[in-house]
């Protein structure tokens, strides 16, 4: 039992192992150890290539989680304690957004996009100089659908562990409704809050599929690496991707120990 | 302000973003499958079922997909079974957080990077020289079925774990301990008692699995070298090189549909199941 946990936990980090090893690499091969050195790592940071997708990558990451975080923690407080039909609608929209492949929401906003463009460019034009196209803001709209669904998730299931008589309490003690979010609930949903922002951003870095279709011309970091792996694998993109592995990681660990706390404190 | 005034107001952004982005972009998909390709590319209004006629002609990507998730969904079920059982009832809880956060880091790094990372493992320096020292030379691992078949196998394992590792941890040892002491052989118990009691949480995480193998793009385009194809490629070479919108939507739609029926087979596989486990307390 215990050799084959060893066996699955070898076959769980072998391959990214290898990556990081083979980053550190000084000959120019991708697929072999030659000799140990850090070039690689500075060459992916001095490319300017990747550092434009990297800032475009952030730039959209942080953009839309922030949307994602506001609009979800505003739909999530609303939902709470609510019944009927439109709370069966909301939940049903969150439970489409998380299931529907990735690859079919890209698609889907690619051709919507493209022609609803279609249709008012023709107008605005003329009366504003510029058009519309596929690009940050579409990225950041579809990648914060997603991820605002997670927000309403994590937010309200912190929502419905929460103590009520303190915030009978509250208003008992005179507080304005406002003053009792701002003082009672906020404090408590925080953590969820934050953890839904890390997990939105590190989504919306890390994503691929979705990107695929509607970032048009913008490059993200991960579109590079797609693009760069077609072209053969090199230790620069070893180095790339070892930096994002531990990006990523980080964030969500982060996310991580804030959804614990959030859960440890619920018991005084 | 009454609170239902302030309820709305908080939904309408979120009301809005779903219906900007989810709605319409899935009702335009639905519309154009009935639609035409257009001379330029693109789409051009109409409406027939053409293009759902011409879904045969996708046939290798729809075959591909529904042998390969299911098999993937297996093949993981069946690694991280023992994986689970293994975290929920061998291992002493000052190991226990330890070892299942890593099964989970593995999953937190990006799907791209970690399949990227079989191209060394499967080509030419990796698996295939290990093969050729003992003698088994020339074997292609790299952009065949096997090489997307651990690809995505790795890359949901985790995914897996988990909810048969939560299933497993709410197991009531002394069931096991009371049919050993009836003399019950442990093969016997596992079968009728740990097993039947796991269910949930093997339904739970073959669905999230095979939900996500069915919309599986990434990894057969890294591993699969354009020879192992899924209805995901079709979709990105229908959208992106052959901008044949209608028929694009039409393979779009059939593999949502798809989807649909596998999760409401799944809803009552469920129900059917939670029906039975009193037996299982019984016995």
């Amino acid at each position: 039992m215990r050799l084959y946990a060893a066996a699955v936990y070898a076959f769980l980090y072998m391959p990214i192992g290898i990556i990081a090893l083979f980053s550190f690499s000084a000959g120019r091969s991708a697929s072999s150890m030659e000799g140990f050195s850090l070039q690689w790592y500075g060459r992916a940071l001095n490319n300017p290539f990747v550092m434009e997708a990297l800032w475009t990558s952030v730039r959209v990451a942080f953009v839309s989680a922030i949307l994602a975080t506001l609009v979800g923690t505003a739909a999530a407080l609303a939902l709470t304690g609510m019944r009927g039909r439109l709370r069966a609608t909301f939940d049903l929209l969150v439970q489409i957004a998380v299931m529907i492949p990735g690859i079919v929401i890209g698609i889907a906003t690619l051709i919507a996009m493209v022609s609803v463009f279609d249709l008012i460019n023709p107008w605005l034009e003329p009366v504003a100089g510029w058009t519309l196209s596929l690009g940050a803001g579409s990225l950041i709209g579809a990648h914060g659908l997603f991820t605002m669904s997670l927000v309403v998730l994590l937010v309200r299931g912190r929502m419905e562990t929460l103590d009520g008589a303190l915030i009978e309490a509250s208003r008992d003690l005179g507080a304005t409704p406002f003053g009792t979010f701002r003082q009672v609930t906020l404090p408590q949903i925080l953590p969820a809050i934050l953890a839904g922002f890390l997990l939105a951003f590190t989504f919306s870095f890390d994503d691929f599929v979705i990107a695929f279709f509607v970032a048009e011309s913008e490059t993200t970091l991960p579109i590079y690496i797609f693009s760069s792996i077609r072209r053969g694998v090199t230790p620069e993109i070893n180095a790339i991707g070892t930096m994002i592995m531990i990006a990523s990681l980080t964030l969500l660990i982060l996310a991580q120990l804030l959804l614990r706390r959030s859960q440890t404190r619920k018991r005084p | 302000m009454t609170q239902s005034r302030a309820r709305a107001l908080l939904l309408t952004p979120a009301a809005l973003w779903y219906a900007a982005l989810l709605l319409l972009p899935l009702a335009v998909v639905l519309i154009f499958s009935f639609g035409e390709r257009s001379a330029i590319g693109g789409y051009a209004p109409g409406f027939t079922l053409e293009q759902y006629a011409n879904l045969p002609a996708r046939f290798a990507a729809f075959r591909n997909t529904l042998t390969l998730a299911p098999v993937g969904t297996l093949a993981a079920l069946l690694i991280a079974y023992p994986l689970a059982y293994f975290l929920a009832i061998k291992v002493t809880p000052k190991w226990k957080t330890m070892l299942l956060v890593l099964v989970i880091v593995p999953f937190w790094t990006s799907i791209l990077i970690r399949s990227y990372a079989w191209i060394f493992l499967l080509g030419g320096h990796g698996l295939p020289a290990l093969l050729a020292a003992v003698g088994l030379e020339d074997i292609r691992l790299l952009d065949t079925p096997f090489a997307v078949l651990v690809g995505i196998v790795y890359g949901y394992l985790p995914l897996m774990v988990f909810p048969i590792y939560v299933a497993l941890e709410k197991l009531d040892l002394r069931l096991l301990e009371a049919a050993a002491d009836l003399g019950t052989p442990p093969w016997r118990s596992f079968l009728q008692i740990t097993l039947p009691l796991s269910m949930p949480g093997v339904l739970t995480g073959s669905m999230l699995v095979f939900i996500l193998l069915m919309g599986e793009f990434l990894i057969p385009a890294i591993l699969g070298g354009g020879k192992v194809f899924f209805v995901g490629n079709a979709l990105v070479d229908l959208f992106l090189q052959s901008r044949n919108w209608a028929f694009g939507s039409a393979v779009a739609v059939a593999l949502v549909v798809i989807m649909l029926i596998t999760v409401a087979v799944y809803t009552r596989a469920v129900k059917r199941f939670g029906a039975g486990r009193d037996d299982v307390g019984i016995l």
